[in-house]
């Protein structure tokens, strides 16, 4: 259509889901590899959570690392969702009456996921900020002042454990296909070559982070991280 | 072989559509066509309505017989309607056949539908504008040899629509990421490239085609073989393109 502008088409919101997602994947990565501090004990564990504040001081004013990384992934959140409902609503309107027999040859389950996995996700984050960030809840009603313990007491509790890991299949999924689409949605996988590459670093990235955030829940429950 | 049809029945646009049964008698050599050709006939002396279909070629290269046969877009084979054969069922088989759904491809009748949309899109910028006059000598511009290739693969897309009636979000992606690769690989193509990937998506947009989201069930059901490197080339011209101003 004449007069089109390239930011006004769906492939511009595509591209901002990418890109916010791109930044969602950096976050999960560094997130990952401080939980992990968990295996190095009680100390390590809460002194890397007080570093995460005091971080660049002082040219940084306390927390201010976390300021901006919280404002960023607002942001993020913001765009990622609001491309993803608008595209989801089109998707929605650009088949109206459905197929009475649909195969969805060539389709792999996570790329099917993609939409409800990502409501999923957002749910869990929900809980996961009020249990950890906000609200502080400590199910096994210990005190909630001290990071460690408040990780050990909530990942004690079975049902709280498995949600983690329910969740964490679903982070999964959703990194299985979102890495390698947003790779190609920018444009980085003209090849037969590039897209197999960008398919298997999708595929072991999502491994690499879904099962890294798996570790501490599963070794708390298995009581090899303790108080 | 006797099967059983559940066929999608629509008499016009504006009407609504049911599926109805039907059985036929047809041999295993028969082109899926001719199954339907069969059908008709009988239809025919009967006194009913036919089943309205679109076919042209039945040689596999003008794109119009596009089917949804039992949930796969030109049914199991990877191939046009008119090349599929009987023999790809068993008898006894129950078979579905369903029009093209998309919102932008509506239906006219039965299994038929307006692909008016494809034409439109390739209006807004899927050609390369030349001088009138004297025909230069065909080897008169170098292409060099795998970007003529690659050229002339996403060349043969013939427009059926598969692609569309394959997406879970009735995207028209795969065959937007053939023209555009088709005409951006050639020298030819460079005039208009910028402006022509954004026109285009403009207007496959303002069709009410989906978005796409990489799934892939578009290439799985290509006839042609289009392989999925045709949208990432798109979605990079479309970037190269914002970049330069369009």
């Amino acid at each position: 259509m004449k007069g089109t502008r390239g930011v006004r088409t769906t492939i511009a919101l595509k591209i901002l889901m990418a890109v916010s997602g791109l930044l969602f994947l950096a976050f999960v990565a560094l997130h990952m590899y401080g939980n992990l501090k968990a295996f190095a004990g009680h100390d390590a564990y809460n002194e890397y959570a007080h570093h995460l504040r005091t971080f660049a001081e002082p040219m940084l004013p306390f927390g201010g690392l976390l300021f901006v990384t919280r404002v960023v992934l607002v942001l993020s959140l913001v765009v990622h969702v609001g491309c993803a409902v608008a595209l989801w609503r089109r998707a929605q309107a650009a088949r109206t009456v459905p197929y009475v027999v649909k195969k969805h040859t060539g389709a792999t389950y996570a790329s099917r996921l993609m939409r409800w996995g990502g409501v999923t996700i957002l749910l869990f984050i929900v809980w996961h900020l009020l249990n950890f960030t906000i609200g502080k809840v400590n199910v096994s009603g210990g005190p909630t002042s001290d990071p460690y313990d408040l990780v050990v007491d909530s990942f004690q509790v079975w049902w709280l454990t498995l949600i983690y890991l329910a969740a964490m299949l679903m982070l999964g999924a959703h990194l299985h296909h979102g890495i390698w689409s947003a790779l190609q949605t920018l444009g980085l996988t003209p090849h037969a070559r590039s897209r197999r590459l960008a398919k298997q670093a999708a595929f072991t990235i999502a491994l690499v982070i879904s099962v890294g955030f798996s570790l501490v829940p599963v070794f708390v429950l298995a009581g090899v991280i303790d108080k | 072989m006797k099967l059983t049809l559940n066929i999608w029945r629509q008499a016009s646009t504006a009407s609504a559509g049911e599926m109805k049964t039907y059985q036929v008698e047809a041999s295993p050599d028969m082109s899926f066509l001719e199954m339907l050709d069969v059908l008709n006939e009988e239809l025919n002396e009967k006194g009913e309505e036919p089943v309205a279909f679109d076919s042209d070629c039945r040689e596999g290269i003008c794109g119009m017989c596009g089917l949804m046969i039992n949930g796969e877009p030109h049914g199991p084979e990877r191939t046009t309607t008119c090349q599929l054969h009987m023999r790809s069922f068993a008898d006894g088989d129950t078979i579905t056949i369903e029009p093209w759904r998309s919102t932008a491809f509506p239906v006219l009748k039965d299994l038929c539908v307006d692909r008016g949309a494809f034409d439109r899109i390739i209006q807004s910028g899927g050609y390369i504008s030349v001088n009138t006059g004297a025909a230069p000598d065909a080897h008169a511009t170098p292409v060099p040899k795998d970007n003529a290739d690659r050229a002339f693969d996403a060349a043969t897309c013939i427009g059926c629509g598969a692609c569309v009636a394959a997406c879970p979000n009735g995207s028209a992606t795969l065959f937007l990421g053939a023209k555009v690769t088709h005409l951006g690989e050639l020298p030819q193509g460079q005039a208009e490239r910028w402006s022509r990937v954004v026109d285009m998506v403009g207007q496959h947009d303002h069709e009410g085609f989906g978005g796409c989201t990489n799934i892939g069930e578009c290439v799985a059901a290509c006839p042609k073989e289009i392989p999925l490197d045709v949208i990432s080339q798109l979605n990079s011209d479309l970037r190269t393109a914002i970049r330069k101003g369009h």
